[in-house]
């Protein structure tokens, strides 16, 4: 873990919605490998934070974000930065699942489509078959690829959605709560699959649930009233936490 | 018409008369009563004024039926007014249960409010089909629908050479048509385009101005794109091929078509708008989240979703272009030809209904039944462009809810 | 893994990336275009009204002596109204356009001169005059007519002085005639109330919006009358006390589909059951506003219903709960709280009523009126329709008459919609 390298590095990022800070100067460094958890209490800021690495927030009107991030030492809010190709090379996946109305097969195709990154229809069939596979869904729904991605269940539609990003072939993905919506058998299905991609990708991953942090990451930020409060490895904040709010969390009297 | 109106004031009266004094009554009776009323003083009231004002206005009815003189028609009035009155003012009581009948009442007249509507469109259908009717007795039917000439302007009385005239209404549909297709194809892309913009791109400051502007476009009646088409546009369209060297006239499909299509573009836009703006965001946002661009979100992943009902948004902007009559009338040149060049001068089922109609009407003749048989047309087929584009909608908006 | 360069990053990519930028700056440009294009269309049309119609609210008047010559008009001297009225005033206006310029002696000029008034105008202002008191028989005094519309039209400089004579409508007489009045004040250009008070007239210095003014509000007071109430009752009882079942479903479908329909079927509807059934009168307001308060009816339903369904539930619940009917829950909770948006939505329904123009074709409100109505029972015709029976005059004066017309039925229509939208911003309550 310590000759990992830092992936994402922020000084002082403040995010204000309408001129109302909900972020009060955050600085963290986000290592490339293994898997970093966000929690805190619902409206600390750890989802708009999460949202500042692929600036998501830009689509949002009236959200400002300042502050330094760097992205592999590269300021990603340069103005000379494209967010197009940073949103490629970073890829997120949301709360709700969110297939697009169209095929499950156009689903995963629609990113390596737009990024041109299959030469031919063999070629694209072979990124959607390996990104499926890699999502843990090819075998369900290998026979239906033409059906609709808005029929599956609500854990199959989780992970259509992750072998969609994973299509575009990302460096980082990020995870907004993704199993809020989903039973706890998908759940179980949806952290085994964070786990396998973690060998693969950089995942930051926000999350409610306190016992699904420890179960899969190997970092967790505790964020609160939209302040970090405490970083660090997943096995010291939840046996030995340094502040005392993060103990209340942990323990369940804040939150 | 003056006797009818000072009638219905002397109903009126008597109602406002029974119902004070059956309130007093009620108000002194009720007072009394130890236990809880049913009905509060004023609905007894009420029963008495709708009892005396109901049986005065049906007294007023019936002589209008019969047109008895208006003085026995108001002593019919009167004397059925006070038998109610005092029907009702032997009821007041604390058991009387006043409220019911009057609450019964007003519900009754709010269906009857709303059968209205369903009267409407059955009154469209049968005048249309029993004029229509008497009309296919002297034309066939298919005939009507299949002949390539129409001339029905021409065909007079029973005296004179050719008098059945030529009511082969191809060329009618024909102009009909070109004049919609020129009119979509103008409204459909613009309205969708400003529809996207305002919803994807614009500001909500820019939103704020370009949308009224853009609604001003709907407010305009009809008759005023027609005179902008007939003295503005026509010879500014003119003057451009002549200009080019063609020779146009100033009244054609083309004129017509075009400014149609203007009209149309706020009811396409606004209507798209709404479609598009039911696409969830989330869908957005996981396009954008792959690194799509705005417009690579739009047409592949919003548009896909949002495609049944931009189609529901064109059925109906077709059903409005067939249907648009003041625009054809001044700006479509009228002449029945069987065209497919846009500058030609065409007819179209409203102009035609419009020139039939207008003017002199003989309900035997075929020319004026046969305006009849277009409006059937027209009737029938904007009904069925409206429900298809209805369902569409519907099961569509049913999907994101 | 961030050691091995992304695949998005290749030169290959980045190339692919500028054409999708440039992509996507072309589809912003098409959407602005296409706004660009409605706006620029709207521009063109107002300008193109504005631009000629400004001028018909000015015209020119003569100030000329007249003098009432006994001889010429009541020989008898038995100052018999009726007498009066057949008299020929014709003659008294010749003779004083002569007496003005004393010089005129040929037959063509002394026409050529009187044509330079309103022919018909002025000698049927003296007649008013005279019918008014006929006492002013025999009397020289000053009257103030309007020029002719050709007149009128060479002054506000749309006709070219510098054209060949016999290609334009006023001669080199009449022009230096015109000239030498102005100078003189005689002829003077001023307000044109004719406009706003006369009703249609086969002369264009002459015809006015009166009749067909005070038609649209005859009609409209109709339409409302019947609209309104109808439509809200419509909705109440759909929205709170409609059984759910398939004939309701089937009234529902049917008001949607009605609000979709022509609007000049439901003129075809007025001529076959109003007037050809019924027996009805043609042109009167009272066929027209039925006419038009079908049509309006579905329109009026929709608004109101949109309006009910947004007031919550639990104001209705919470008049239930203490005991209150369901009409009283209705019609003293429910109904006050969308007051304001069913006042909205109802005032626009009559703002697209006045506008509509082909169903009252189909009734016959498209005669050729020169006297004002007094009640809804007598013929009349509305602003559109009169707009419609102007815009079939090329000449320059009725094409300005005819814009006027149509600025006074936007300007209308503003204010109609913009009380509503005014309405809407004050009164309606947010949930």
């Amino acid at each position: 873990m310590s000759q990992s390298k830092i992936k994402f590095s922020c000084r002082d990022v403040r995010v204000a919605y309408s001129g109302k800070e909900a972020l009060h100067g955050i600085d963290i460094e986000i290592e490339d490998q293994g898997v970093t958890a966000f929690i805190g209490p619902s409206g600390c800021g750890k989802s708009s934070f999460l949202r500042v690495f692929n600036r998501m927030n830009d689509t949002i009107p009236g959200c400002k974000v300042t502050g330094i991030v760097k992205m592999d030492g590269e300021d990603i809010y340069a103005p000379t930065l494209d967010p197009v190709l940073l949103r490629a090379r970073v890829g997120m996946v949301f709360q709700k699942p969110n297939p697009f109305p169209k095929s499950i097969y156009d689903n995963v195709a629609y990113g390596p489509r737009i990024h041109g990154l299959a030469a031919n229809k063999a070629e694209l069939d072979e990124i959607v078959e390996s990104s499926l596979t890699k999502a843990g869904l090819w075998d369900e729904v290998k026979d239906r690829l033409k059906d609709g991605g808005t029929g599956l269940s609500g854990g199959q539609q989780q992970r259509l959605v992750i072998a969609r990003t994973i299509a575009v072939s990302p460096e980082v993905i990020l995870m907004d709560e993704p199993a809020s919506a989903l039973d706890p058998i998908a759940t179980a299905k949806l952290e085994e699959l964070i786990d396998e991609l973690s060998k693969k990708f950089c995942i930051v991953i926000v999350t409610h649930s306190m016992a699904q942090a420890a179960r899969i990451s190997d970092r967790t930020a505790f964020f609160h009233m939209g302040n970090l409060i405490e970083y660090d490895q997943t096995s010291n904040i939840f046996t030995n936490p340094t502040d005392s709010r993060t103990q209340d969390y942990i323990t369940g009297r804040i939150g | 018409m003056n006797s009818i109106l000072i009638l219905i004031c002397v109903t009126l009266a008597l109602t406002a008369i029974s119902f004070v004094f059956a309130r007093q009554k009620a108000r002194r009776q009720l007072a009394v009563a130890a236990k809880t009323i049913h009905s509060q003083p004023s609905y007894h009231g009420w029963f008495a004024g709708l009892m005396s004002g109901g049986l005065a206005f049906l007294a007023l009815i019936v002589s209008a039926f019969l047109s008895l003189s208006p003085l026995f028609t108001i002593v019919l009035m009167v004397v059925l007014a006070v038998l109610g009155f005092f029907f009702a003012m032997n009821r007041i009581g604390a058991d009387f249960r006043a409220r019911t009948y009057v609450e019964y009442f007003i519900k009754s007249i709010l269906v009857l409010c709303s059968l209205i509507a369903v009267f409407t469109t059955i009154g469209i259908i049968f005048s249309l089909l029993f004029e229509s009717m008497r009309f296919f007795k002297e034309v066939s039917f298919l005939d009507f629908v299949t002949g390539l000439d129409w001339s029905a302007q021409t065909a007079f009385r029973d005296d004179q050479v050719g008098q059945s005239g030529s009511f082969g209404a191809v060329p009618i549909f024909a102009g009909t048509f070109l004049i919609t297709l020129i009119a979509v194809s103008i409204a459909a892309p613009i309205g969708l385009m400003i529809a996207i913009f305002l919803s994807e791109y614009a500001s909500v400051r820019a939103k704020r101005i370009i949308k009224p502007t853009i609604e001003i476009l709907a407010g305009i009646p009809t008759i005023v794109y027609g005179f902008f088409a007939l003295l503005t546009f026509g010879p500014f369209i003119r003057g451009f091929a002549e200009s080019m060297g063609f020779g146009i006239p100033t009244q054609s499909a083309f004129t017509a078509g075009v400014v149609m299509g203007i009209m149309i573009i706020p009811f396409v836009s606004s209507l798209s708008n709404d479609v598009i703006n039911a696409v969830p965001q989330s869908m957005r946002d996981g396009s954008y989240a792959l690194g799509a661009t705005k417009s690579e979100t739009m047409t592949k992943v919003v548009f896909a979703g949002a495609l049944p009902g931009i189609i529901g948004a064109f059925l109906l902007a077709i059903s409005r272009a067939i249907g648009e009559t003041m625009i054809v009338v001044l700006a479509a040149g009228g002449a029945a030809n069987l065209t497919a060049n846009p500058f030609e001068s065409v007819s179209t089922v409203t102009f035609q209904i419009v020139t039939l109609l207008t003017g002199d009407l003989e309900f035997d003749s075929p020319k004026t039944l046969s305006a009849f048989a277009l409006g059937l047309m027209l009737f029938v087929v904007t009904l069925l462009l409206n429900m298809i584009a209805l369902i569409i909608v519907r099961r569509y908006s049913a999907k994101y809810e | 893994m961030s050691s091995s360069p992304s695949i998005h990053a290749s030169e290959r990519a980045l190339k692919r990336l500028k054409k999708r930028h440039a992509r996507e700056r072309r589809f912003k440009v098409m959407g602005l275009s296409a706004i660009a294009i409605a706006v620029m269309a709207l521009i063109w049309l107002l300008y193109s009204v504005i631009g000629t119609g400004y001028k018909a609210f000015y015209t020119h008047s003569f100030t000329l002596d007249v003098e009432m010559t006994e001889s010429v008009l009541d020989p008898t001297g038995a100052r018999d109204p009726d007498a009066l009225r057949k008299s020929n005033y014709r003659r008294i206006v010749q003779n004083a356009m002569y007496e003005r310029f004393p010089d005129v002696t040929d037959r063509k000029a002394k026409k050529e001169l009187f044509d330079i008034i309103s022919t018909s105008g002025a000698p049927n202002h003296l007649r008013q005059m005279a019918y008014n008191d006929p006492s002013i028989i025999g009397q020289s005094f000053t009257i103030t007519v309007p020029t002719s519309d050709d007149v009128d039209q060479l002054l506000k400089g749309n006709i070219d002085r510098d054209l060949d004579e016999s290609r334009r409508k006023v001669s080199d007489r009449q022009i230096a005639w015109v000239d030498q009045l102005m100078e003189t004040g005689e002829i003077k250009s001023g307000f044109n109330k004719g406009f706003f008070v006369n009703p249609d007239s086969r002369d264009a210095e002459l015809a006015g919006i009166a009749t067909a003014f005070l038609g649209s509000l005859m009609t409209l007071f109709v339409t409302a009358l019947m609209a309104i109430p109808v439509g809200i009752g419509a909705a109440i009882w759909l929205d709170e006390f409609a059984p759910r079942n398939r004939f309701v479903d089937f009234i529902e479908i049917n008001i949607n589909n009605l609000a979709a329909v022509p609007s000049i079927i439901f003129g075809v509807l007025g001529l076959a059951i109003f007037i050809n059934f019924f027996g009805l009168p043609r042109s009167i307001p009272i066929v027209g506003g039925l006419v038009l308060g079908l049509r309006a009816l579905p329109t009026v339903i929709i608004a109101t219903r949109a309006t009910l369904m947004a007031v919550p539930q639990s104001i209705r619940d919470g008049a239930l709960s203490i005991g209150a009917s369901h009409v009283q829950a209705v019609f003293h909770h429910k109904l006050p709280h969308a007051g304001p948006g069913i006042l909205t939505g109802s005032i626009i329904a009559m703002a697209q009523a006045l506008g509509e123009t082909a169903p009252l074709l189909m009734i016959g409100m498209v005669a050729f009126l020169t006297e004002v109505p007094n009640s809804p029972t007598d013929p009349a015709t509305v602003l559109p329709v009169q707009i419609y029976i102007w815009s079939s005059n090329a000449e320059r004066a009725w094409v300005e008459k005819t814009s006027a017309a149509i600025m006074i039925l936007l300007l209308v229509l503003i204010l109609i919609n913009g009380f509503a939208i005014w309405l809407r911003n004050r009164l309606e309550k947010r949930w």
